[in-house]
C-alpha cells in the first residue's frame, strides 16, 4: 500500500479542484451557476474570505471572465469555472486575456452537449472548443486530469503555468471527475511549488509592459503598483498602445506563440503505463483515461500487448511523442466520449506511420473497460 | 505654457482619432480636470473602457487604462476593485456600450452599489460603427439602420441607475463642460456606485443624419433639449419627451459592495475555525 502522508480526505472532484486553487495562491474567484461545476464557486465562497481572499457571483459568465481578468491585472491570482453553455460565455473575454497575457484560470467541467444537452452527464465535447474556441489565431494551455487527485494537482500547475507564462490556461474536467469521490492527500502548503508572475526590474519610465525576456514572457506590474500603462484588446506595442504595423502584427501574434510552443517540454504532461513493448496503444485522458488502464489489465490478461499514453496536457498537443509511438506500435485506438475530436490530432501527428481508429460514445454514458477491450479485440481480428 | 490637461495625458497618443467636432475631448477635459481638482494620487487611479469612439479616450490618459471589451468595462472593473479597494476606478462608456452589450452589467454593478464611477458619454448613436441607432436614439430620429425613423423606445439611463441602487446619479451636457466637471468630481468622490451620464454631440453620424450639419448646429440643439431639474418641473409630459432633464438627481450615502465584503471576510475568518 502507498504511504500517504500529509493530510487525508475524502474528495469531490470540484472540492479538490478548490483546494488545489487555494494552494496554488487563488485569491479571487467569480463565477456564475452551472452544473456541473457549481461546487467550485461554492468552495470558493466559503474557503476564499477565509484567508482575505474575494469571491463574487457575477450577472453572467462573460461579467465573470471580466472580473477574473481585471482581479488579476490588480494582483490576485484568479480562477472561473463553469460548463459548456458558460464556456461558450468565457470565450469573449478568454481572447482578452490572451491578447494581453493576463494569467487567469478557467475550470469547464464537461457535459453533454451541445446546447443545454445533458447537464448531469459527462462528455469530452470540448476538446476542440478549448483550442479554437475564442476567435484568431491564439495559443492555449489546457490540461485535463482523470482522478480527483489530479485535479488538485493539475490546479496548481493550471495557475502556476497562467503565471509563468502570462496566459489563461483551461483546465477540462468532466462530469464523472468533478462529481465523483475519491482519497486525497492533499500536500502541505510547504510542499507546494508556487510560481509567481515575474514583475519588472527597470523603474516605471522604462518599462514596456508587452517587451518579453528572452523565454518570450514580458514582466507583468499589477495595476496599483506605480507603474502607469494602457492594457486593450487591439493588437499594441510592447508600450501596450496600439499597433497596426503588418511587421509589428507579425511579431505581436507570433510571439504570442512562441512564448508557448518554446516552452513545450516544461508544459507538455503524460503518463505511460505498460508502453515499452506495446503493439497496440490507448491514447486517453480525463475519465476516459480511468478505463483505459484497466482495459490495458484485462488485454494484457488475454495476451495482448497493449498499452496506455494518459495524455493530461490536452494543448499544446504532445506531437513529438505520439509521432515516437506510432514508431513503435501497429495500432493506436482513442477512445473519446465525442465523434473523434482528439483523434484528429492523433492523426494528424501519426501521419499514417501507424492505424488510427477513434471509439466513440455520445450517448452521455461514460465509457467502460470492456467495450474498449472488445474494440481492441475487433481491431486485431 | 503646460495647462491642466498636459499634465495627464500620454502625448504619443496625439492627434487623436475623433472627428472634428465630437463631444469626446470636452468630457476628457471634464474628467482629468476633475481629477486634478481632487488631487489624487496617480498611481491610485485606474481607468477602464470598453468598445467604440468613446472607449478611445483610455489610450490618451497616463494612468493604469484598460480598454476592453464592448460592453464588458463595468465587470472588468468590478475585478479590479474587488482586488484591489485601495485603487479609484474610473469607467468611461458610450450609449450603446453601456446601455445595449452592456445594459445587465450597468444594472448590476449599480444593484450592487460597488465603488465605482461610470462616466456614460451619450451621443444617441454609435458612431464608431457609422451611426447605427442604439438604446438612447430617441424615438424619432434617424440612423443608418433605422432610415426610416426609430420605432424604439429610449432608455431613461439616469432613472434606470437610480432603480437599480446607484448612490450618485447626474446628467451634465458637452454644452455646460463646467457642470459636467462638477458633476463628475462629485460622483468621483463619492463612495458608491456612481453614474454620470454627459449628452454629447456626434456630428458626424447623428448630427447628419438629423439634420444638424455642423458641431455648431449639435451643441446648439444640445442647449435646446438640456433643461434644469426646476425648468423640468415646468414642463408637460408632452413637452417632456424632447427634453433632457440635467443636474443631480441622488446622492446618498451607503455601503459599497467592497466594505460590506470585508465583513464578509471578518465573519469568515471568525467561523472559519468551526469547520
Amino acid at each position: 500500500m502507498n504511504k500517504l502522508k500529509g493530510n487525508i480526505k475524502l474528495l469531490q472532484g470540484n472540492e479538490a479542484c478548490v483546494e488545489g486553487a487555494i494552494l496554488a495562491g487563488v485569491r479571487f474567484f467569480a463565477g456564475y451557476p452551472i452544473t456541473p461545476s457549481s461546487e467550485i464557486a461554492e468552495g470558493m465562497a466559503r474557503k476564499l474570505p477565509q484567508i482575505g481572499g474575494k469571491f463574487i457571483q457575477m450577472e453572467d459568465e462573460i461579467a465573470s471572465m471580466a472580473a477574473v481578468i481585471g482581479a488579476s491585472i490588480a494582483g490576485l491570482k484568479s480562477l472561473t469555472a463553469t460548463s459548456g453553455p458558460g464556456m461558450c460565455l468565457k470565450q469573449e473575454n478568454l481572447g482578452f486575456a490572451i491578447i494581453n497575457e493576463i494569467p487567469c484560470v478557467v475550470v469547464n467541467a464537461q457535459r453533454r452537449g451541445p446546447s443545454t444537452g445533458l447537464p448531469t452527464k459527462p462528455s469530452q465535447g470540448d476538446m476542440m472548443q478549448a483550442r479554437w474556441g475564442t476567435h484568431g489565431d491564439h495559443p492555449i494551455i489546457a490540461l485535463a486530469p482523470s482522478t480527483v487527485s489530479e485535479i488538485l494537482t493539475l490546479t496548481i500547475k493550471a495557475v502556476n503555468f497562467s503565471e509563468k507564462y502570462r496566459t489563461p490556461v483551461i483546465l477540462l474536467l468532466d462530469e464523472v471527475i468533478a462529481h465523483m469521490r475519491e482519497k486525497v492527500e492533499i500536500p502541505a502548503q510547504e510542499e507546494v511549488e508556487i510560481i509567481n508572475r515575474k514583475k519588472p526590474t527597470v523603474p516605471p519610465e522604462e518599462y514596456l509592459p508587452f517587451k518579453p525576456d528572452p523565454d518570450g514572457v514580458p514582466p507583468m506590474a499589477n495595476f496599483g503598483e506605480g507603474y502607469p500603462y494602457h492594457i486593450t484588446g487591439l493588437i499594441h506595442s510592447q508600450k501596450g498602445l496600439p499597433d497596426f504595423e503588418p511587421p509589428e502584427v507579425d511579431s505581436f501574434i507570433r510571439r504570442l506563440h512562441n512564448k508557448i510552443q518554446n516552452n513545450i517540454q516544461d508544459i507538455l504532461i503524460y503518463e505511460e503505463y505498460l508502453l515499452e513493448d506495446a503493439e497496440a496503444a490507448l491514447i486517453a485522458y480525463g475519465s476516459v483515461a480511468r478505463a483505459a488502464e484497466r482495459t490495458v489489465k484485462l488485454a494484457r490478461e488475454e495476451g495482448l500487448k497493449v498499452g496506455l499514453l494518459k495524455l493530461l496536457t490536452i494543448w499544446p498537443f504532445p506531437c513529438e511523442r505520439i509521432n515516437r509511438l506510432a514508431q513503435q506500435v501497429n495500432l493506436m485506438i482513442v477512445p473519446e466520449m465525442n465523434l473523434g475530436q482528439m483523434v484528429l490530432e492523433v492523426e494528424r501527428v501519426v501521419h499514417g506511420k501507424c492505424r488510427v481508429v477513434p471509439y466513440s460514445r455520445v450517448d452521455g454514458e461514460l465509457i467502460n473497460p470492456i467495450e474498449i477491450l472488445g474494440k481492441i479485440q475487433e481491431e486485431k481480428k | 505654457m503646460k495647462t491642466v490637461i498636459d499634465r495627464y495625458i500620454r502625448e504619443e497618443m496625439f492627434p487623436h482619432i475623433w472627428c472634428p467636432g465630437c463631444g469626446n475631448g470636452i468630457v476628457l477635459g471634464s474628467i482629468i480636470r476633475a481629477i486634478d481638482d481632487l488631487n489624487w494620487d496617480r498611481d491610485k487611479i485606474v481607468m477602464i473602457s470598453g468598445i467604440g469612439c468613446s472607449s478611445r479616450i483610455t489610450g490618451y490618459v497616463d494612468f493604469c487604462t484598460m480598454n476592453t471589451t464592448h460592453g464588458r468595462a463595468l465587470p472588468f472593473a468590478t475585478g479590479i476593485k474587488m482586488a484591489n479597494p485601495d485603487l479609484k476606478v474610473i469607467v468611461v462608456m458610450g450609449d450603446g456600450d453601456c446601455s445595449a452589450i452592456g445594459g445587465n452589467h450597468f444594472i448590476h454593478a449599480a444593484r450592487r452599489n460597488i465603488d465605482l464611477t461610470a462616466i456614460v458619454i451619450n451621443n444617441m448613436i454609435y458612431g464608431m460603427t457609422g451611426g447605427q441607432y442604439s438604446p438612447l436614439t430617441p424615438t424619432g430620429k434617424f440612423g443608418s439602420t433605422a432610415p426610416y425613423g426609430n420605432i424604439d423606445q429610449s432608455f431613461d439611463l439616469a432613472e434606470l441607475a437610480i432603480a437599480a441602487g446607484a448612490s450618485y446619479v447626474a446628467r451634465g451636457t458637452v454644452f455646460n463642460a463646467r457642470q459636467s466637471t462638477s458633476l463628475i468630481k462629485k460622483a468621483l468622490d463619492k463612495k458608491g456606485f456612481s453614474v454620470v451620464e454627459i449628452i454629447s454631440d456626434c456630428p458626424v453620424s447623428y448630427g447628419k443624419m438629423n439634420k444638424m450639419k455642423s458641431p455648431v448646429d449639435m451643441l446648439k440643439w444640445i442647449k435646446d433639449i438640456a433643461v434644469s431639474k426646476k425648468v423640468w418641473k415646468s414642463l408637460s409630459l408632452e413637452e417632456k419627451k424632447e427634453k433632457y432633464v440635467t443636474g443631480e438627481f441622488l446622492n446618498i450615502d451607503k455601503l459599497d459592495y467592497t466594505e460590506l465584503y470585508k465583513g464578509i471576510i471578518e465573519k469568515a475568518q471568525k467561523m472559519g475555525g468551526s469547520e
